[in-house]
């Protein structure tokens, strides 16, 4: 068995997302290559040759890689594919947009967004946004698969690999890249946020709020909120988090002054780590968090926003 | 130009998904279906772009069951000229419903086709993808923004970083992502119209293409639900434990 | 100007009563040969969605609309086997009731355990089939009066306006639905039935309306356990002596029992909470028995209308007919008003219909429809149980019942005296000074749950951004009067947790309502109950509150 990872990067390094990719591919075993695509990316290249595990580094360098328009890209992969029995990218939009392009040119399924790698041929992942995991099994020659990053741990980095070059262009004319805008706001998107500070209804007003603020300055986090707080006016609805709101699942979740009402529990649920912060020890949230604290808000989110 | 907007029979956003005591298949049994909200997305753009003069004529396509035609209904009222439903009982995966869909574009002279970027249930994010590489057509999915002049179609994409710009070749496969547009209601004198406007049925079969699945889905479970962890007795001992034990600060 | 659109018949909710007028109206037009426009619209998101019921029902009434229903595959899968009957002394006691000492109404040989969800799901498809036009998601927000002051038609509401009133992208108005006449089957506390009972004085020769509170929840069981057809039915714990009710357990099909608590509207301490109730309820051995170890799939509540033949309103009035709950046919007796809702409704089919061939342009007063509601087994049915109601509430549930046996199973409900009850249920709280607080267990998550756990299973859902659909006639009220005198009952009545007193950010001491809109189930508890009678409940925009399925 032999795998080809197609790499998320930024053409001078790679993405978290890559390395955990490289972890799944490293479950299923047998050798790993890497590509890269791109336009002037030899800096990622070098990154993908540190990484633990992988035998090779395959870089496409060519100016109709950039921006990984689509059908470049997976005309490129489709051309690299009769040498590898998995062929596998990250589950970013890139990732998402490209294999299934890769799946359906070489007459094969996909596997989107797995969470599991159970067997060579056999994968977990969820269905009806999280509600269920489904164990799919391929009958396919060559296993497409995209990964979610959140459900692997990130590669080692201290390998070694060769570096080679794919030096035939594949240019489908069929698209070209017209620009890229990096989405730019004083306030962390709360759906792609790392961290997320959410406060409820024991927040007592809007101003209150302000104190989140200062913490989510401090942790790069964004700020949420319950239902029961956008109810009471406290904030407005785009920052509420839960089953009618938001659906977050960021590697930290600090939950304060939320009693954990199961509508926002749905919304947060498949966070990392989850911390509450209550003065109601019986308060639902504690039944779901990682570690709980059972204090006065207005003392302990102050000290908190010292601390750091 | 002739759009085909392709509308999927799913379960409503609003109901309560549930594994059935088989660990099969989630239970299915009287809840509530919808059209896929995403696909709503890609209706509600076909019908932009004919009331633009772009469109000459849009079709609603599903692949599904006999009761697709209650989403298809919903298209009609929304704006398609005509619906086609491919009939097919079995749930088909990604790859086979491109290869139908492939037939019936070729057959209908397509110039555009629009999907929702993913469909609620099985979250694949596939069929657009696919078909656009069966077609040999640009692709351009998660579109937030799509814009047609002179036989050339500028989209704006929502990806990881913000927004990219494309340029994309017609004919096309688009994918519609959540910030497209925001769908119309569909009014009950188009609803009534929409009974009355042509609807043809044709089982999946007759398309020559090969409907066996290559996945199997061996089981399906609920999710785990999580364990209460620790109740720490100060900020203190929670910054260290976030810290040291799980390294998220 | 609103668009409008002609018919012959608009009927306004697709529950039993609607769905069965539309289809007996079809039925007749189609042997007569006569073309009839029919247009049913429903609130909920798809039919059925709303349609919350215990149930076991009674077939006398799909018998006779469609005599071939099981070649037709109504969903009647489970036939009842047995019934018992078991009267709760306290949280752990039991006695069950010998057969021979229960009132003839709670016998339910020959009847089905039913969804009545999925029985309106089936009807509204042979509705269709027939030829009527159903329209879910379109919620009939007001009615339309022509210039003599006879009923006109309803309008839908408008979609798309936002909390603050203005009109989003999106917007859409609402549209005038014209028709010769305008049935409302909305319903136990139709909206706009309560409009008409006022605008037409239909109360003015009737008795107080009487109502409960069914809550319901649907269970996924051990099959071990599981026994198709089993009806059980209890009285007394966890009620007190002064509060009316009942419980229920119903095992129907593929290893799903409901279990539920209807409380009678008319208690008096503002400290219960129905909800409350019914989650201790489970925990008495003869339900927990059962429930244990099975898995909650649904919950709702809803108010019913149970002031039964003392206190039916006028039926008709210029252009319209009221039929089913909105008017109020159930039964209480047998706890079961699906059979006699949709009689009411083939009847008003019947009446319109012979309106309609007669060239009537509509607007007028059909008074056969009472004419033909008085000679049918609806009305006898009715008479026979008019007692049954105020018996309870004048002796309690022990000697109300006794009397109650004497009369339905000696006397046949034939006893030559009428007992009346006119307070209305909002008007017998008492002041909270002057009652116990009850308190209630906490919730063990596994056969008890907390609120918000259970409105989730609801899958209620409002558009967030629209005008509050339960509207304050004064907004001084809830904690001038509600909240002082009576502590707030309407945060305890309310089973979804609509209605909460918090304290007010901008004084410690003092209280504010919080209306969560988007839990709201549509049971209409609030509009009965609220002592001042200060909220109304009207219509939220289209597809709005719970999607039960299977319920």
């Amino acid at each position: 068995m032999s795998i080809l990872v197609l790499a998320e990067h930024d053409n001078t390094g790679l993405k978290e997302a890559t390395l955990t990719t490289i972890t799944a591919a490293s479950q299923i075993g047998g050798d790993i290559d890497v590509l890269i695509a791109g336009d002037q990316c030899a800096g990622a290249a070098e990154a993908a040759a540190k990484i633990s595990g992988v035998s090779r580094v395959r870089v496409a360098d060519n100016a109709c890689y950039k921006g990984l328009l689509a059908e470049n890209t997976a005309a490129l992969v489709v051309s690299l594919s009769s040498e590898y029995s998995h062929i596998m990218a990250p589950a970013t939009t890139n990732g998402k947009n490209i294999l299934p392009r890769v799946a359906a040119s070489l007459d094969v399924s996909a596997f989107s967004d797995i969470i599991g790698v159970v067997s060579a041929d056999t994968f977990k992942r969820t269905i009806y946004a999280g509600n269920a995991i489904a164990t799919v099994q391929s009958e396919d020659t060559i296993k497409v698969i995209t990964v979610r990053g959140t459900a692997f741990s990130l590669a080692e980095q201290n390998g070694s690999a060769s570096i080679g070059a794919v030096t035939e262009a594949h240019d489908l004319g069929l698209s070209t890249f017209a620009g890229e805008s990096v989405a730019k706001s004083d306030r962390v998107e709360l759906t792609s946020a790392g961290i997320v500070i959410s406060g409820g209804r024991g927040m007592q007003n809007s101003e209150n709020f302000s104190m989140l603020e200062k913490v989510a300055s401090k942790l790069g986090a964004a700020v949420g909120a319950s239902r029961a707080a956008v109810d009471a006016g406290f904030v407005p609805n785009d920052m509420q988090v839960g089953q009618t709101g938001k659906i977050v699942a960021p590697d930290l979740y600090i939950a304060v002054g939320i009693s954990g009402a199961i509508q926002h529990l749905a919304g947060m649920k498949d966070s990392k780590v989850i911390v509450a912060i209550n003065k109601d020890p019986d308060a639902p949230i504690f039944q779901v968090a990682d570690y709980g604290l059972v204090d006065d808000l207005f003392d302990a989110v102050p000290q908190l926003e010292q601390a750091l | 130009m002739k759009i085909l907007v392709m509308v999927k029979r799913v379960t409503d956003p609003n109901v309560i998904i549930r594994v059935n005591a088989e660990n099969t298949s989630v239970d299915l049994n009287n809840v509530k279906m919808a059209i896929n909200p995403f696909c709503e997305i890609a209706m509600e753009e076909a019908v932009r772009l004919k009331e633009a003069g772009i469109a000459t004529e849009i079709i609603a396509m599903s692949i599904g069951p006999a009761q697709a035609q209650d989403q298809l209904r919903t298209a009609l009222a929304m704006g398609a000229d005509r619906g086609l439903l491919v009939e097919s009982e079995e749930s088909l995966e990604p790859l086979t419903v491109a290869k139908l869909t492939a037939k019936v574009v070729e057959e209908e002279q397509i110039g555009l086709v629009l999907l929702g970027k993913q469909s609620i249930d099985t979250d694949n994010s596939q069929t657009g993808q696919m078909l656009s590489a069966i077609l040999g057509w640009s692709q351009g999915t998660f579109a937030s923004k799509v814009d047609i002049v002179d036989n050339t179609l500028n989209l704006t994409r929502e990806v990881d970083s913000g927004l990219q710009s494309l340029t994309l070749t017609l004919p096309s496969v688009v994918t519609c992502d959540l910030r497209l547009n925001e769908p119309r209601f569909a009014s009950l004198p188009n609803i009534m119209k929409a009974k009355r406007k042509p609807l043809v049925i044709k089982p999946a079969a007759d398309y020559g293409v090969d409907l066996t699945s290559k996945i199997k889905t061996l089981k399906v479970e609920s999710p785990n639900t999580r364990q209460s962890g620790e109740i720490v007795g100060s900020v203190a001992a929670l910054l260290d434990k976030l810290k040291t034990e799980k390294g998220v600060i | 100007m609103r668009e409008s659109m002609e018919f012959d018949v608009v009927i306004v909710g697709a529950g039993p009563a609607g769905l069965s007028m539309a289809c007996r109206l079809m039925q007749q037009a189609q042997q007569a040969e006569r073309e009839v426009t029919i247009c049913v619209v429903e609130k909920g998101s798809e039919v059925g969605a709303h349609i919350f019921s215990g149930a076991v029902f009674e077939p006398r009434a799909l018998e006779e609309l469609f005599p071939n229903w099981k070649e037709r595959g109504a969903p009647l899968n489970t036939p009842v086997v047995r019934d018992d009957i078991y009267l709760f002394q306290d949280a752990n006691k039991a006695k069950k009731i010998p057969n021979s000492l229960v009132p003839q109404t709670m016998h339910n040989e020959g009847n089905y355990i039913i969804s009545l969800g999925n029985m309106c799901r089936w009807l509204a498809e042979q509705a269709e089939a027939l030829g009527v036009e159903i329209f879910p998601g379109f919620a009939a927000a007001e009615i339309l009066f022509n210039e003599d002051g006879s009923v006109k038609g309803i309008a839908t509401g408008d979609m798309g306006v936002g909390a603050d009133g203005q009109q989003k992208g999106g917007y859409m108005e609402g549209m005038e639905l014209h028709a010769k006449y305008t049935v409302f089957s909305e319903g136990c506390r139709g909206h706009l039935g309560k409009q008409l009972m006022e605008k037409f004085d239909l109360n003015k020769d009737a008795d107080v309306q009487h109502y409960g509170i069914g809550i319901k929840e649907l269970w996924t069981i051990d099959p071990a356990k599981h026994q198709p057809g089993l009806v059980v039915h209890g009285a007394g714990w966890p009620l007190d002596k002064d509060t009316n009710g009942g419980s229920f357990l119903y095992h129907g099909e593929n290893n799903q029992v409901v279990v539920g608590l209807v409380v009678d509207l008319s208690y008096s301490n503002p400290y219960l909470g129905p909800f409350d109730e019914f989650q201790r309820m489970k925990h008495h051995p003869v339900f927990k028995e059962t429930l244990e170890g099975g898995t909650r799939i649904s919950y709702g509540a809803r108010a019913i209308t149970k002031g039964g033949f003392n206190s039916l309103p006028k039926m008709y009035f210029p252009g319209g007919l009221l039929i089913g709950c909105d008017a109020g046919t159930l039964n209480f007796a047998k706890i079961k008003g699906s059979h006699t809702a949709m009689k009411s409704g083939m009847l008003a089919a019947e009446s319109v219909f012979a309106a309609l061939v007669e060239d009537d342009q509509g607007g007028k007063e059909l008074t056969s429809y009472t004419e033909a509601l008085k000679n049918s087994w609806v009305y006898d049915e009715l008479h026979r149980t008019r007692n049954f109601g105020p018996a309870m509430h004048k002796f309690g549930t022990f000697w109300g019942g006794a009397f109650n046996y004497l009369d339905q199973n000696w006397f046949k409900g034939k006893l030559p005296f009428t007992l009346r009850d006119n307070t209305p249920d909002h008007a017998q709280l008492k002041e909270a000074s002057k009652c116990q607080p009850i308190s209630y267990p906490k919730a063990d998550g596994k056969i008890s749950f907390d609120k918000l756990s259970s409105v989730f299973l609801s899958s209620t859902n409002h558009e967030e951004d629209q005008p509050c659909h339960l509207t304050l006639k004064d907004a001084a009220v809830p904690v001038e009067k509600n909240w002082r005198l009576f502590n707030g009952p309407e945060a305890r009545f309310c089973p979804a947790g609509v209605y909460e007193y918090i304290d007010d950010t901008r004084d410690a001491d003092e209280k504010r309502l919080q209306i969560n809109a988007q839990n709201c189930l549509h049971c209409k508890t609030c509009d009965i109950k609220d002592p001042s009678q200060n909220i109304t409940w009207v219509v939220p925009e289209g597809t709005g509150g719970p999607n039960y399925p299977n319920m």
